[in-house]
């Protein structure tokens, strides 16, 4: 067996937390069952490895072998990545059938015109998700397995989850290749980016809890029951219950996707009387925003309620799920009054 | 949008009114709680309000209001604009004495987002206490409630001698010398 291939399983093997690794082994099916019972689960991860790898080395395990092990793991870890959304277009309506192998003759064909040297692997899985891992080198150097770039297309839908490796330089072509061999037409990215790779996709296939039912039946009214005998009275009680109702209509009653940041780039130009000649630069102010969250949208929906921000919250953060990004860039409207803002 | 004046409505006996105002409920809750523990030798009635000026329609329900305390959060500038928005709906008799500001979340002040100096600035204005506390610590807490209690039974009038512009004027001179 390689020796690159020997250090990549064993790294591989080390990421996995202890406790994991057996059933990751399992899932990879690579080792029969009788030998995964000879290895020692309980003692230190670099023994394990050694393990693993000495019995990889029995069964001659090629760099092959070493990628789906890879894609094993990012499958099950896929929230230690940074996934972004990308959407294809179609220019015509024809409809065609999709063809696995054929996809994969394509894509593999295009990528490996262009650089000769490159690793790349595909698994599917059962919910139409194909996985595609790519380990990028060039004609003359050989592919680092160490910085790869993942993607996840689902074949019925127009939408590609792209996880870019260190090396960006690559990203066009993988773009490319992704066009030519799924019969799309063009490619862009869509803005929306977070670790939570299933929560990309409930945003991208409208899956997340949203809210149809513009109006909520309020309760009636009754008026001036509140307890009065009780020694800690609530006075606002109507307007709590106007803000649960509209945070309500605004994030729906279900779970959030799981989005960490949403950033906003905001461009304005400075309006003076050209004739005064106070800072005439045609350059604009640019101002940036970061909101950053272990769980950005559930924090939103909770800033009302626990009175940390007016209730319907701005547009501009209410919108993230309903457009399906969490990039802006604000600009001003040209032409138009100077106050009202556009986002692209 | 009626404002609230301290004497359109006649005291009830030996029992004391506590208003609170802040935008965080959860906290008013657990200082309202942590009063009601205390002992004492008269009725308290704590009511909760996120902003003034209060619901009209419960006004012929609320009783006389003794002593309001404004809650400044000082690690969201939110609550003090929204405390700055609410003073414009009380009464200026009720400044003689009758209200203190209550600023929170002393104990991070590396998460400050709202200046020392607005809280000194709104002290000058409305001449009226500042307590600083930290309610998220049980112990504080406890004592926050302790001093405020002591200051309602003032403000309600039930320490002979002591009047509420007469504690106020105390309280004022102490801070400032």
């Amino acid at each position: 067996m390689d020796e690159i291939v020997a250090e990549y399983i064993r790294r591989t093997v080390l990421k996995i937390p202890r406790d994991e690794i057996k059933t990751v082994l399992q899932k990879w099916g690579f080792l029969s069952e009788v030998q995964l019972q000879t290895i020692n689960f309980c003692q230190i991860k670099e023994n394990i490895s050694q393990d693993v790898v000495q019995l990889c080395e029995e069964n001659s395990a090629g760099i092959k072998q070493a990628a789906v092990l890879d894609i094993i793991y990012n499958h099950i870890y896929s929230n230690k990545r940074v996934w972004s959304v990308y959407q294809m277009n179609k220019t015509g309506e024809e409809m065609d059938f999709f063809d696995l192998t054929d996809f994969k003759k394509k894509f593999k064909r295009r990528l490996q015109s262009a650089l000769t040297n490159v690793t790349i692997n595909f698994r599917e899985y059962e919910d139409n998700a194909i996985w595609i891992r790519i380990a990028w080198g060039t004609p003359y150097t050989k592919p680092n397995q160490y910085k790869t770039s993942y993607v996840v297309y689902h074949s019925q839908t127009p939408y590609v989850f792209i996880s870019v490796s260190v090396l960006k330089s690559n990203l066009p072509l993988l773009c490319q290749a992704l066009v030519a061999a799924s019969n799309y037409h063009d490619i862009h990215e869509m803005e929306l980016r977070s670790h939570s790779l299933n929560s990309l996709k409930d945003i991208v296939f409208k899956r997340y809890s949203q809210n149809f039912q513009s109006y909520y039946p309020r309760p009636i009214q009754e008026r001036n029951v509140a307890p009065e005998n009780s020694r800690i009275n609530q006075e606002n009680r109507n307007e709590k219950e106007r803000i649960q109702r509209v945070n309500l209509e605004v994030f729906g009653d279900g779970p959030q996707p799981k989005l960490e940041f949403a950033r906003y780039k905001l461009e304005t130009m400075f309006k003076s009387d050209p004739q005064m000649n106070v800072l005439n630069k045609k350059e604009p102010f640019r101002c940036l925003v970061k909101f950053s969250s272990p769980h950005l949208l559930e924090s939103l929906k909770s800033l009302a309620p626990v009175g940390m921000a007016d209730a319907p919250l701005s547009p501009l953060l209410t919108c993230i799920p309903h457009k399906a990004r969490n990039y802006f860039k604000i600009k001003e409207k040209k032409g138009v009054s100077p106050r009202s803002f556009v986002s692209p | 949008m009626s404002v609230l004046r301290p004497f359109d409505k006649l005291p009830a006996l030996n029992s004391a009114i506590l208003l609170l105002v802040g935008s965080d409920e959860g906290l008013q809750q657990k200082l309202a709680e942590a009063m009601l523990r205390e002992k004492k030798s008269f009725r308290i009635n704590i009511r909760i309000a996120t902003s003034l000026p209060l619901p009209s329609e419960g006004d012929h329900l609320r009783p006389r209001i003794d002593l309001i305390a404004f809650m400044i959060d000082i690690k969201s500038k939110y609550s003090l604009r929204n405390v700055e928005a609410s003073l414009a709906y009380v009464d200026a008799s009720f400044f003689l004495g009758k209200v203190c500001f209550l600023v929170t979340g002393v104990g991070r002040l590396n998460c400050c987002s709202v200046e020392m100096s607005a809280i000194w600035k709104l002290r000058e204005v409305y001449s009226s206490p500042v307590l600083f506390c930290e309610l998220e610590l049980e112990g504080i807490r406890v004592a926050t409630a302790q001093r405020l209690l002591r200051m309602l039974e003032i403000c309600a009038g039930l320490i002979p001698g002591v009047s509420a512009l007469y504690f106020g004027s105390l309280m004022s001179r102490s801070a400032n010398f």
